[in-house]
């Protein structure tokens, strides 16, 4: 990393901070808090040992999910990329499962799994595995012919195609899929928290409105925002380096 | 590939039969889930009685405010950036981290700041929408060829006519997609905030129908959500496709 790609971030963070604090004295403290009191709250509720739980909560929900969605959308990405018939059928009902506002068939999903963590575990991975079934399937359409081809050639079996060919060649477009899909499934696990739940910092955030806890919203929205940017900072720029 | 499109109907068909059947046996119980005749029923039903209209019209109208907006300033937006090169390096890496950030997760401190109501739903479903608009506008002025801003130069077209008659015409096809980004992040941006917290709108007659056990009223609004944004989807792809095939592209 050179000085120079580190400067659009640094504008970026830095600019964020200032137009932060700008709406802070414009705002007042009723609804808003400054940036130096919300760090400063979320360093002292990281050190509180009933934090923990809703963390874990989360990290756990978040984890399932994201592992599901993955597996899921490899395979199903997978199969569909290699038959042009799956493709043709299925390809066109994933599109328009993506475009479904995901937040209605939360209940559906209560309804089938009760309420706790299977649910929430349910919701973030069917956010997270269409996108990555999506980039899959296009970056497995999209091997050139001639590898595939080699690969008859020295007669290798469907397993071997798929490691040492299919995976290898379509990987930086199926990364790309992945950080999609990271996000999504981020976003489904703290929505699903914070619609019929009892743990998780998506419920903190629910229940601090309740009590117009000013602090703790400030707090869990900027830790979310933080890790979110960070892992996918890192994602993106992985992904960069795989696609030069 | 006519009958890849058959084969798709008959797919969706055998699977809500399935669906009905198990429903109508009771292989999945009526709490969990409705036979999807019932549904469609109870749809029926619900719009002929007129009870719910006001929520879905609620819903609708703010969910187009926040499109309308997300479109119209993602445009301008984009438009703007794309003539200044240092604000566009500042910004890439937010649009480039943007959709990993839970939007959803702000509206709590929307609520508090604007009070329970209509403006921070639009906010949050605008704040959804317009970034795609704009990453989507960016990506087609790129692609703009330099002979046909050279053109507009020698035709003296001020920057904005250059930007009307030249530039956003050629990048339609990629404003599209953006368009249709906007579309589904404003009914998810609508919804889900009524969802996690409203007085009125389908998200929130959908979660009092949960909590109450009323699912003759609960199927038939998540029924009519899905129907709108897929359909509203289809219509724009269809757009799309003749944009494209006039190009010579499809």
């Amino acid at each position: 990393m050179n000085m120079r790609s580190l400067r659009g971030p640094l504008m970026l963070t830095t600019s964020i901070f200032v137009l932060w604090q700008a709406t802070f004295w414009m705002v007042g403290d009723m609804a808003l808090r400054s940036p130096l009191s919300t760090l400063l709250y979320s360093s002292d509720l990281l050190s509180r040992e009933s934090f923990y739980p809703h963390l874990i909560e989360t990290c756990t929900a978040f984890g399932a999910a994201i592992i599901i969605a993955v597996a899921s959308g490899l395979a199903i990405g997978l199969l569909l990329g290699l038959s042009q018939l799956a493709r043709g059928v299925l390809e066109p009902m994933l599109v328009a499962m993506y475009s479904i506002p995901k937040v209605t068939l939360y209940p559906i999903l209560l309804l089938a799994f009760g309420l706790g963590m299977p649910a929430k575990i349910a919701f973030g991975a069917i956010h997270g595995f269409i996108p990555i079934a999506l980039f899959t399937i296009n970056a497995v359409r999209n091997i050139r012919p001639i590898l595939l081809k080699t690969g008859r050639m020295l007669k290798m079996n469907k397993m071997q195609m798929v490691w040492r060919i299919i995976m290898p060649a379509a990987l930086p477009e199926i990364f790309t899929g992945l950080r999609v899909g990271f996000s999504l499934t981020m976003i489904g696990t703290v929505l699903g928290e914070m619609f019929a739940s009892q743990r998780g910092l998506g419920y903190m955030l629910m229940n601090a409105i309740g009590l117009h806890n000013v602090d703790v919203i400030m707090s869990i929205t900027l830790m979310l925002v933080v890790f979110a940017a960070s892992v996918s900072s890192l994602l993106l720029a992985i992904d960069r380096r795989m696609h030069r | 590939m006519k009958w890849v499109s058959l084969l798709r109907v008959a797919l969706i068909l055998a699977l809500v039969g399935l669906l009905e059947v198990l429903c109508r046996t009771g292989g999945i119980d009526t709490f969990t889930m409705q036979a999807p005749s019932k549904i469609l029923v109870d749809l029926g039903q619900m719009l002929s009685s007129g009870k719910l209209n006001a929520s879905i019209a609620k819903t609708m109208s703010n969910a187009s405010i926040a499109f309308v907006l997300a479109v119209s300033v993602g445009i301008v937006v984009a438009v703007l950036i794309h003539t200044k090169p240092t604000l566009r390096e500042a910004l890439d890496p937010l649009f480039a981290t943007y959709y990993a950030i839970p939007v959803l997760a702000f509206y709590p401190m929307f609520i508090i700041i604007f009070g329970l109501g209509n403006v921070p739903k639009i906010l949050i479903a605008f704040m959804l929408g317009v970034v795609a608009v704009i990453v989507n506008t960016l990506n087609g002025l790129d692609r703009v060829p330099r002979v046909l801003i050279k053109s507009a130069r020698i035709a003296r077209l001020s920057p904005t006519q250059t930007a009307l008659k030249v530039t956003l015409p050629f990048a339609a096809p990629f404003i599209l997609t953006g368009v249709k980004f906007a579309i589904a992040y404003a009914l998810i941006g609508i919804i889900g905030s009524e969802f996690i917290m409203s007085t009125d709108g389908m998200g929130f007659e959908i979660a009092f129908a949960y909590n109450n056990f009323d699912n003759a009223t609960m199927y038939p609004l998540i029924l009519l959500v899905v129907l709108v944004s897929i359909s509203a989807n289809m219509l724009l792809g269809m757009w799309e496709r003749k944009i494209l095939s006039r190009r010579g592209l499809l």
